[in-house]
């Protein structure tokens, strides 16, 4: 019975995997063809002279100073995107505990129109978004943008951690409080590390927001070197053509930090798991 | 012995002076969104005038087209934009009426005019002023492939009779994107018919552009050119030596590179038989514009006649492979190798340049459609031009009458004496003072948070919410009431569920997210309970894999998914060949198209959601489930009985905010089917983001159909949430 439960999910993760990882194959056949895919229907994604060569476009390998470029615009958007997922979740995390544990005067209108603002699409708000921090001095700095990116994911981190906050039981903190710990000292040391999984994900999803977004970076950025990566490889879509190559190679070189975070932050996922979560 | 030292004096102050105005940098700031070559040639140019000028320097930013557009609007009315910035000359209108530009000037004298092309310098001329220094002629020409044609032929006919006996299997005599109004655009004018007129409105109708149609759908039907031809799909079939002739602008060439084997040559595009004219394509000339700030500065226009200098055209053309339109330079000897290029030179000077008319900028959607739909057989030539017509008509139509702001400054003024009334009856209360005394404490939790919000969040979000009760530019607003909002409630008096009306739309835009959540949330269940099991091997391979969809920038999958529902050579129809089934062609219909968006938004969303479930799972405390296993619950009952219920709460804010992302999902939509067929395959904020950036601008009415969004989220959220927001999200 084990067994064939265990049977199940296998065939059930490789099905999925292989769903996840094949339109990816494409992407990859695309950065590793210099001249493009061949246009065959074909089922398999083959590379018939894999080269490097756009990816070397992309780092800019062949001309002196355009690595360093890129090395340079890779950190921006490191410390962009792991600035704005601290931000986003210093400013999320007591949030959320008050709204999760203090019934005060505003909790509910405050999320109602906290889950208002999701519901507003975003079309053209850069305009506003641009004027709103040039009166602030913050155009063309990474603590602008910083700000700008947690502000969007604050809601959402508040959502999710609240919902966390709601499912630890309030009788580890009270006990702690008994025990003659004030009530910060008790969310630090008791109810942050209960809710260590969920701030992983919240926080994986404010860097994931942070790390593809290119159109706002564009817009508030006006130095080569404050640029992030998205914008570097957006450039390479122009009007009537677009650098298949180099911008799927560059989608790649992007998408590998994210990975390697995520390798780390699942580890966090796991140990809420096996140390059977919140029992105290 | 005086005199001497005030000599010395007077000589060091001279020096002092004279070595600061020497070193006075002058900084100067050119903006543009070129790549590879032209971005090398054009810092080279840039180069040799800072160095012909000590003391300039030359700040060059390269910013991605997608984005150029709106950062030139928001940054140039408020002096933070660039001196000068490079952009194709049919931008003059729309920069016009925003007073973006200004006549160039010195950069541009009378004296030069005679050097240029002349379609050039009518292009960047407007109302007798000029507003650029044109840089570059683009526009489509003939690539032929020598291998397959050997001679030129005068029309395009005695071409592709030539070429197919020496075809290779599933090769074309032709191909070019047929199915897009700027490729079109050479057989509506060699039929005598236009995109636009003179005055900016809408042609391409009556029997010459209908005739132009059907020319290219038996062109399609022959199987003289393929089908659904993307840009990336010519570019392949040539490569490939399976396209005889391919029509495309000098871009193809940066993009063939060195790598291609391919013999090839350029010439203009010939005659068309069947009417015995020439095939002129659209031109499109990119210049140097000077905004308000560089115009004022005499070095900003010597770098923008710099630029547009037989000089510094000579590197353009030889290093950034630029069709400089500057006829006497194409005879430098430097350039004598350059004949694909020359060909290109020649090919402009026949073209017609685009209209600057904002008519233009809403022709492309309507015209374009209809050209799907002919090529596609949905409908005949004269049915879709008439009814493209129409639907630019409805785009444009003048805005809405200047309506009186009083009513709404009454309205705000009693909801602002209303609030204050509330607020001061329950100051008054005792007991909601208590309460508010109590809640103190949780307020220095929060409030960090609220700041940022409103600033950030709600402002941006109120401010475009104003937008909504105005029309027209941004410069000169018109107070319109709520025109916008009664202009997209009653279908802009068409049928309320006919083509594009906002209740068709709706609904296609629920169906979109209530299947896109369905199998989000389903997926992700799955995939993380499985994944959950603490024996289960390869646990973290997994997990690292089924990530990889939520990792990689969407902006490159979600086309990936586009080619592989391809019809020809996509990797979808390919597998079904490999089953037996015939091949799909996904974009013309509306069901097809709209499984594709889902499978696309799928894939993307679901780890998402898995992670979500996979955080959740975590605050399910062990011992609840070792109790429900002592009690000799199944492992369905502790799912249902156990594992859901707690699950619900924690799941329930993604959910929530999943369902609203998804009704908002833009990207996809856009990326992947493009509204296809006939825009039938839109949600409501693909909608309202045509209406702000394809059709005239109207960011009013997108403002409008933004705040309807709203209000129908929030809603909708409060009906089928009562019981769930009380517990979960809100």
């Amino acid at each position: 019975m084990k067994r064939l439960e265990a049977l199940v999910a296998h065939v059930l993760l490789v099905t999925a995997s292989a769903f996840a990882v094949y339109p990816l194959l494409w992407v990859i056949t695309l950065a590793l063809s210099p001249a493009g895919p061949g246009a065959e229907a074909r089922l398999l994604p083959i590379v018939s002279a894999p080269s490097l060569d756009n990816f070397r476009t992309v780092v800019g390998w062949n001309q002196s100073g355009e690595s360093w470029l890129f090395a340079h615009q890779l950190m921006n958007s490191l410390v962009v995107s792991l600035a704005t997922a601290f931000v986003a979740i210093a400013v999320a995390t007591p949030a959320a505990y008050a709204l999760a544990r203090f019934p005060f005067v505003g909790a509910k209108g405050g999320l109602r129109a906290l889950l208002a603002t999701q519901m507003f699409p975003t079309v053209a708000s850069a305009v506003p978004l641009y004027l709103l921090l040039d009166a602030l001095h913050l155009l063309d700095s990474r603590a602008g943008l910083v700000l700008v990116y947690a502000s969007t994911a604050v809601p959402f981190a508040i959502f999710q951690l609240r919902g966390s906050f709601l499912a630890i039981p309030v009788d580890i903190e009270e006990a702690a409080m008994v025990d003659g710990a004030s009530r910060a000292r008790a969310f630090f040391l008791v109810v942050l590390p209960a809710a260590r999984p969920a701030i992983a994900v919240t926080a994986l999803f404010a860097f994931m927001s942070a790390w593809n977004e290119f159109i706002l970076a564009a817009t508030l950025l006006s130095r080569k070197t404050a640029y992030t990566l998205p914008v570097v490889i957006q450039s390479y879509v122009q009007e009537q053509s677009t650098a298949w190559g180099p911008f799927a190679a560059g989608a790649i070189l992007v998408s590998v930090p994210v990975m390697a975070l995520f390798y780390v932050a699942q580890r966090q996922l796991v140990s809420g798991l096996t140390q059977g979560g919140v029992k105290g | 012995m005086f005199a001497r030292s005030l000599a010395a004096l007077a000589l060091v102050v001279a020096t002092l002076l004279l070595s600061s105005a020497a070193h006075a940098e002058e900084h100067v700031v050119l903006w543009h969104s070129y790549r590879g070559d032209e971005e090398r040639a054009l810092a080279s140019v840039v180069h040799t005038f800072e160095v012909r000028h000590p003391g300039v320097s030359v700040e060059v930013l390269t910013i991605p087209f997608e984005a150029y557009a709106a950062k030139i609007q928001a940054a140039v009315p408020h002096g933070n934009g660039p001196d000068l910035f490079i952009q194709a000359h049919q931008w003059i209108g729309a920069y016009l009426a925003e007073h973006l530009v200004e006549p160039v000037g010195a950069a541009f004298p009378d004296e030069d005019v005679a050097a240029f092309d002349a379609v050039a310098v009518k292009a960047v001329t407007h109302e007798g002023a000029r507003y650029g220094v044109p840089l570059a002629n683009k526009c489509v020409a003939l690539y032929v492939n020598e291998d397959l044609v050997e001679s030129d032929h005068a029309t395009l006919e005695e071409l592709t009779r030539a070429a197919a006996p020496r075809l290779p299997a599933g090769g074309y005599p032709l191909a070019y994107s047929a199915d897009n109004s700027y490729y079109h655009a050479p057989f509506l004018h060699a039929f005598g018919g236009r995109l636009v007129d003179d005055a900016g409105t809408f042609a391409f109708d009556g029997p010459e552009a209908a005739s132009s149609l059907a020319f290219v759908r038996s062109l399609m039907a022959h199987g003289t050119i393929p089908e659904e031809p993307s840009g990336a799909l010519v570019k392949e079939l040539f490569v490939s030596g399976r396209a005889a002739a391919v029509i495309d602008g000098p871009w193809l060439m940066a993009d063939l590179g060195a790598h291609v084997k391919v013999r090839y040559r350029v010439t203009p595009l010939p005659k068309l038989a069947a009417t015995g004219l020439l095939l002129r394509p659209l031109l499109t000339v990119e210049a140097v514009f000077e905004t308000r700030a560089g115009a004022a500065r005499p070095i900003v226009a010597e770098l923008g006649r710099w630029l547009g200098s037989a000089e510094a055209g000579l590197t353009r053309a030889r290093e950034g492979q630029q069709v400089v339109p500057r006829p006497a330079l194409w005879a430098d000897p430097s350039l004598a190798s350059l004949a694909n290029l020359r060909a290109f030179a020649r090919a402009a000077s026949s073209a017609e340049p685009m209209s600057t008319a904002s008519g233009m900028q809403a022709a492309w959607e309507p015209a374009n459609q209809a050209l799907k739909k002919v090529l596609r057989g949905d409908q005949e030539p004269e049915a879709a031009l008439q009814e493209a017509r129409h639907r630019w008509e409805d785009a444009t139509r003048p805005l809405p009458p200047r309506a009186s702001p009083t009513p709404l400054l009454v309205l705000l003024g009693a909801g602002c004496l209303a609030l204050a009334f509330v607020l001061v009856t329950r100051a008054r209360d005792p007991r909601f003072r208590r309460e508010v005394r109590a809640s103190l404490p949780a307020y220095a939790y929060v409030t960090h948070a609220a700041l940022v919000v409103l600033a950030l969040v709600v402002f941006p979000l109120a401010a475009g919410a104003l937008t909504s009760l105005f029309a027209g530019t941004r410069e000169a607003p018109r107070y319109v009431g709520l025109a916008n909002y009664v202009g997209i409630v009653t279908a802009r008096g068409g049928a309320l569920l006919g083509h594009g009306s906002f209740y068709l739309t709706l609904l296609v835009t629920v169906l979109w997210t209530a299947v896109n959540v369905f199998f989000h949330v389903s997926i992700g269940l799955v995939l993380g309970l499985a994944l959950s099991r603490p024996t289960l091997r390869l646990r973290a391979f997994y997990r690292v894999l089924l990530i990889l969809p939520w990792a990689v920038p969407s902006y490159v999958t979600a086309l990936a998914w586009k080619g592989m529902f391809q019809r020809q050579f996509g990797a979808v129809n390919a597998l079904l060949r490999l089953l037996g089934a015939e091949p799909v062609s996904w974009f013309s219909h509306f069901s097809t198209a709209f499984a594709a968006n889902v499978a696309t938004n799928v894939w993307l969303g679901f780890p998402f959601m898995m992670v979500v479930v996979l955080g959740a799972l975590t605050s399910i405390p062990k011992d609840v489930l070792e109790a429900a296993d002592v009690d000799g619950a199944t492992r369905g009952q502790r799912f249902r009985l156990v594992t859901l219920p707690l699950l619900g709460p924690v799941l329930l804010p993604a959910v929530v905010l999943g369902a609203v992302w998804t009704f908002n999902m833009f990207n996809v939509v856009f990326l992947v089917s493009g509204g296809e067929p006939d825009g039938t395959t839109d949600i409501l904020v693909s909608e309202a983001y045509r209406w702000a950036f394809t059709r005239d601008n109207q960011y009013g009415y997108a403002a409008a159909y933004a705040v309807l969004i709203f209000l129908l989220l929030a809603g909708g959220s409060r009906f089928f949430g009562r019981r769930l927001t009380a517990e979960g999200a809100a």
